[in-house]
């Protein structure tokens, strides 16, 4: 099963990361390349992608007739910003939940867990074949 | 070769991918053949005709026969990879259309690689590459040489093909690194068969030089953890001295001929840092000049930035800052000018107007390697330490 695993920005009292120390920062790195690396030496990584900053986002809307409305972001609440995500192809769900747990639990300052967000969707997939 | 002798692009490479296919799947039962190149070349043929035997096989032979006149009376003195990469690197293609068939068709790469290297999946490249191809085949002769008048500017087409695969494979720090760095090294090779082929083109020259001298900092630019390391703090004993040796001499030996162009421009700014012994001891009044030029030239706002660069290190920051601002109409909010911005007000002895443009470079930036190393320059300033 494929799930796709997205990451929130905005995490309930730890400071945006450009307020870390640079120490902070550099574990935050390692951390999210390891797991990267480690799903991808168990076979599980299919995508995974850090998203621009929301700053340069574009929301678009168009009735397919007049020209398209076109308005710059960002989101008017930091929650709702995506990250990035990483998309999986594992066993199960049960598996999927675990990945983003570790996932959640990256380092923060002082390299406390940052608990930060993770929605687990299963990707649509082709139906079983017919018995 | 195929292409000879089949004289279509797109057939040439089918039947080459059905010979794969038949290696792979006979090799392993068969054993591989004493020469397995000349097999492949034997077995797309045979393959060519059964193609040819199918059902619309008449409206194909009659195109593919068109062609192939067509590529036998070009290639008449000319190598076919010359033609192929003339034809491949058209400018009626979009420039990333062009550098994925190059490396499909004049490169050494196969459709999977490709699509692993530009992170999208194979049927999307495969499909990128036959509308490309669908392109050229409505073109009049794309893999005829030339004509004089239109030489130029199909060269000019064909180097910066060459330059942007390099730079996708070289400066894009997204993706796997192992397939980025494919793209730098086929750049180098198809730059450096371009080169033996039309060894007295100056620009030509420049390419290969430019290459050469930027490529040869690699093995310094990336940290353990692939992190960028900027130049200033590169291991210089890291750089590959064989490679920027023989770019050193390329770009002295074009630059000698007299028609100075861009790419050789480019490629005596990269000599001159690769022959210094550090960020300090670099000669930074010789590239303003060289800046300065290629300003003139190209009137391109991002060397403007870079001339920058070297204005404040020969007259100081603040010289630097007041070029910068006339920037800000060219480059509206692009993270480079803050982030070079940033890099000038720190040495100017503003850290937290610094710290300010690069945060604002970090939030513009799409380079993944480039957001991290500017995140740390911000948390760095903010607490007030030193580089």
């Amino acid at each position: 099963m494929k799930y796709m695993l997205m990451m929130k920005y905005y995490v309930e009292g730890v400071p945006p990361i450009d307020e870390w120390a640079p120490e902070d920062i550099r574990r935050h790195i390692q951390f999210q390349q390891d797991l990267g690396a480690e799903l991808v030496a168990n076979g599980e990584l299919v995508d995974g992608q850090g998203l621009a900053w929301p700053d340069t986002a574009k929301f678009v809307t168009s009735d397919g007739v007049s020209a398209p409305v076109v308005t710059d972001g960002p989101f008017a609440e930091s929650k709702e910003f995506l990250a990035g995500y990483w998309m999986v192809d594992v066993e199960d769900e049960a598996r999927a939940i675990a990945i983003a747990a570790r996932a959640s639990a990256a380092p923060g300052p002082d390299g406390a867990p940052m608990r930060q967000e993770f929605e687990v969707r299963a990707l649509m997939e082709a139906p079983a074949p017919a018995e | 070769m195929l292409v000879r002798r089949c004289g279509d692009l797109a057939d040439a490479q089918d039947a080459l991918q059905d010979a794969l296919l038949a290696a792979a799947t006979q090799w392993p039962e068969q054993g591989v053949p004493d020469n397995p190149r000349a097999w492949l070349i034997v077995v797309g043929q045979h393959k060519l005709v059964d193609r040819y035997r199918s059902e619309d096989a008449r409206r194909r032979r009659e195109e593919v026969l068109a062609a192939m006149e067509t590529v036998e009376t070009a290639a008449s003195g000319h190598d076919d990879s010359l033609l192929l990469l003339f034809g491949c690197c058209h400018p009626a293609l979009s420039p990333a259309s062009a550098v994925a068939l190059t490396l499909r068709s004049v490169g050494g790469l196969t459709t999977a690689e490709i699509a692993r290297a530009f992170l999208v999946p194979e049927p999307t490249m495969a499909q990128r590459l036959s509308r490309a191809r669908r392109t050229l085949r409505e073109l009049d002769g794309p893999f005829r040489m030339p004509s004089a008048d239109e030489y130029a500017e199909r060269l000019r087409a064909v180097l910066r093909v060459l330059y942007l695969m390099f730079n996708e494979g070289y400066a894009s720090t997204t993706g796997p690194t192992v397939a980025r760095a494919d793209l730098a090294v086929e750049a180098l090779r198809l730059t450096r068969s371009l080169h033996a082929s039309l060894p007295d083109d100056p620009e030509v020259t420049g390419l290969l030089a430019l290459v050469l001298l930027t490529d040869a900092r690699r093995p310094a630019r990336t940290g353990p953890h692939g992190e960028l390391v900027s130049l200033a703090d590169q291991d210089r004993a890291l750089w590959d001295r064989v490679m920027v040796d023989e770019g050193v001499a390329l770009v002295e030996d074009a630059l000698a001929r007299g028609a100075v162009g861009e790419y050789q421009l480019q490629a005596a700014i990269a000599a001159v840092h690769d022959e210094a012994p550090s960020t300090d001891a670099t000669d930074w009044p010789q590239l303003l000049a060289l800046y300065g030029l290629l300003e003139r030239m190209t009137g391109n706002p991002m060397v403007t930035l870079n001339r920058a660069v070297a204005l404040a290190m020969v007259d100081g920051p603040d010289a630097g800052l007041a070029l910068l601002a006339t920037l800000d109409d060219r480059l509206p909010g692009h993270h480079r000018l803050a982030a070079v911005r940033g890099h000038l007000l720190e040495r100017a002895g503003r850290p937290q107007e610094a710290a300010e443009q690069l945060l604002q470079a970090s939030h513009g930036t799409t380079s993944l390697a480039e957001r991290d190393y500017l995140r740390v320059q911000v948390a760095r300033l903010r607490r007030g330490l030193a580089p």
